[in-house]
């Protein structure tokens, strides 16, 4: 049998594969995150709620309205990117003008709240959600076994990631954005409604987190709690990446979850912490992020 | 979030007739009133400037037109509709290019992106290939980002920009400011173009010199108010008076 310094080639590549897979997730969680900081400033704490939720509106889709996985990929990121729209709407366009600091302490309020009225209704402990039929079973490598619905996650994460970087570097539409990242107001000085645009981007962000979720059910147990603990490692990765870089949040997303994953080979005590040591280190070294411009 | 852009609306040119009216303006930034009853007029074709010493409300008063300031009051006329109460996205609608002091060139955008960006808002505007014909550097330099330029091609980019849209009413904010002298003139055969083809501008400038030639009229302000006015006729007798109103 092969072996990687020690380590059988199949282990090896496995935990490479679920370092990627969470990695992939990652990526797509920092990428709303980094949208939505772009223009509006704020650090969107609610960020790992809406992913939750986008896991159990999938969840609960089935359960009592027997909606499928398919259906909800593409129903549950609408719904939740409009419950998104609808609290810049109706929330946070009230503290824009104030200090950021207070569209943070907000939104981690409503994640709060989100979170725990679903622990009321459904408890803590997590549901499992099966794997759509048509990705069940998986690939023999020679050199290792992948899971059909594990290699969608990854095909279609890094799709959604592809897409919006290019809409955003690439489009017209994604000029706007860029533009009202920098000097919103002048941008309305050209005519654009930039309150709309608002509005649009961090319904979209969300949305990013939302289909993130529904990728997440047949993987993850479904729980009011997951967003929460996945939220903390997606703020250290996009510390690593730095914001504002689409790419930047993508390409250290995924990188972070293979070091987790090698992490995990080697020297697996460490593995929940290294993501945070590779942040101490980047914040020493490089304090605007990897990706990110220097202030 | 196509919805972003609006429909162009509709709008009729009135020959002759006055293209902006200011009347007892008076705006606020939180606290501190900074326009205290500005008013004044520009007819079609026209171009007016804006003097006075810095701090006199000149570029204010160019930010409460396009609704940037904090609170107005008083009444703005733009081609016979009262914007008061429009929101800011609106105005620019009405036919209004505007080109801010510090230029707002964009650094995550290219010349050319840059030079896309302001959405139409009339039929008419010039052309991508028009507009390089006239600023030939800027089609040298398309690809390269937005902030690289020089400071004499950004100004160049800042104003092309606005050309592009359509706008019938240009307001300038220092455009001349920190450009050599050589910059400067290219720039002037520009408003010079610009208002042979019809267009009406309002122009803030701190260069009298590059200024006085080129315009109808000329607004000095003082304190948040229009304290004289002077036609370019009358400018060679009351030039002295001018100059020391403008401490210079």
């Amino acid at each position: 049998m092969t072996m990687i310094f020690g380590v059988p080639l199949a282990v090896f590549m496995g935990q490479l594969m679920l370092g990627l897979i969470n990695g992939a997730f990652y990526a797509l969680l920092s990428l709303g995150l980094a949208v939505i900081f772009g223009l509006l400033k704020i650090v969107n704490f609610a960020h790992g709620a809406m992913y939750m939720l986008g896991a159990f509106a999938t969840l609960l889709g089935m359960r009592y309205l027997g909606i499928g996985y398919w259906v909800a990929l593409l129903l549950v990121p609408i719904v939740v990117g409009g419950l998104g729209m609808v609290i810049e709407r109706l929330i946070l366009r009230r503290i824009a003008h104030l200090d950021h600091l207070y569209g943070l302490l907000l939104t981690f309020g409503l994640a709060l709240i989100v979170e725990g009225t679903l622990i009321n209704v459904f408890g803590v402990s997590g549901s499992s959600y099966p794997t759509p039929a048509a990705l069940q079973g998986g690939f023999q490598l020679g050199f290792m076994f992948l899971p059909t619905y594990r290699a969608w996650v990854l095909v279609a994460a890094l799709a959604v990631c592809l897409g919006t970087w290019y809409v955003i570097e690439r489009t017209r539409l994604g000029a706007y954005l860029r533009a009202g990242t920098e000097n919103p107001a002048l941008m309305q000085a050209f005519g654009v409604n930039v309150p709309l645009l608002v509005t649009l981007t961090y319904g979209f962000g969300v949305a990013l987190a939302a289909f993130a979720g529904v990728l997440a059910a047949p993987l993850y147990p479904v729980s009011p709690t997951m967003g929460s603990s996945l939220l903390i490692v997606v703020f250290a990765v996009v510390v690593i990446g730095g914001m504002g870089s689409i790419l930047g949040a993508v390409l250290t997303g995924l990188g972070m979850g293979l070091i987790e994953g090698l992490t995990k080979v080697y020297y697996p005590e460490a593995a929940n912490t290294v993501i945070f040591l590779v942040m101490i280190l980047v914040l020493m070294l490089r304090p605007a992020g990897l990706f990110g411009k220097e202030a | 979030m196509s919805q972003a852009v609006e429909k162009i609306t509709e709008y009729h040119d009135l020959d002759g007739a006055e293209m902006l009216r200011v009347s007892d303006l008076h705006a606020f930034y939180g606290e501190s009133h900074i326009l205290h009853g500005v008013d004044f007029d520009v007819k079609r074709g026209e171009l007016v400037t804006l003097l006075g010493r810095n701090g006199a409300g000149r570029s204010t008063t160019l930010k409460a037109i396009m609704n940037m300031v904090g609170r107005r009051t008083g009444s703005i006329v733009i081609n016979g509709n009262e914007t008061l109460a429009m929101k800011a996205h609106r105005i620019p609608r009405l036919g209004i290019g505007y080109c801010p002091e510090e230029r707002g060139i964009f650094a995550s955008l290219d010349v050319e992106e840059n030079l896309l960006l302001p959405p139409t808002v009339r039929s008419g505007g010039m052309s991508l290939d028009e507009i390089y014909a006239m600023f030939p550097n800027l089609y040298e330099r398309r690809r390269s980002q937005g902030t690289r330029l020089s400071g004499g091609e950004q100004q160049m980019l800042a104003m092309a920009r606005i050309l592009r849209t359509g706008a019938r009413l240009l307001l300038l904010d220092e455009i001349t400011e920190g450009l050599a002298p050589v910059i400067v003139q290219a720039l002037g055969e520009v408003l010079v173009k610009l208002k042979s083809r019809g267009m009406t501008i309002v122009l803030v400038e701190q260069n009298f010199r590059f200024a006085a030639p080129l315009a109808d009229r000329h607004f000095v302000m003082d304190h948040g108010r229009i304290v004289e006015e002077i036609s370019a006729a009358e400018l060679p007798s009351r030039r002295d008076e001018l100059n020391s109103m403008l401490g210079v």
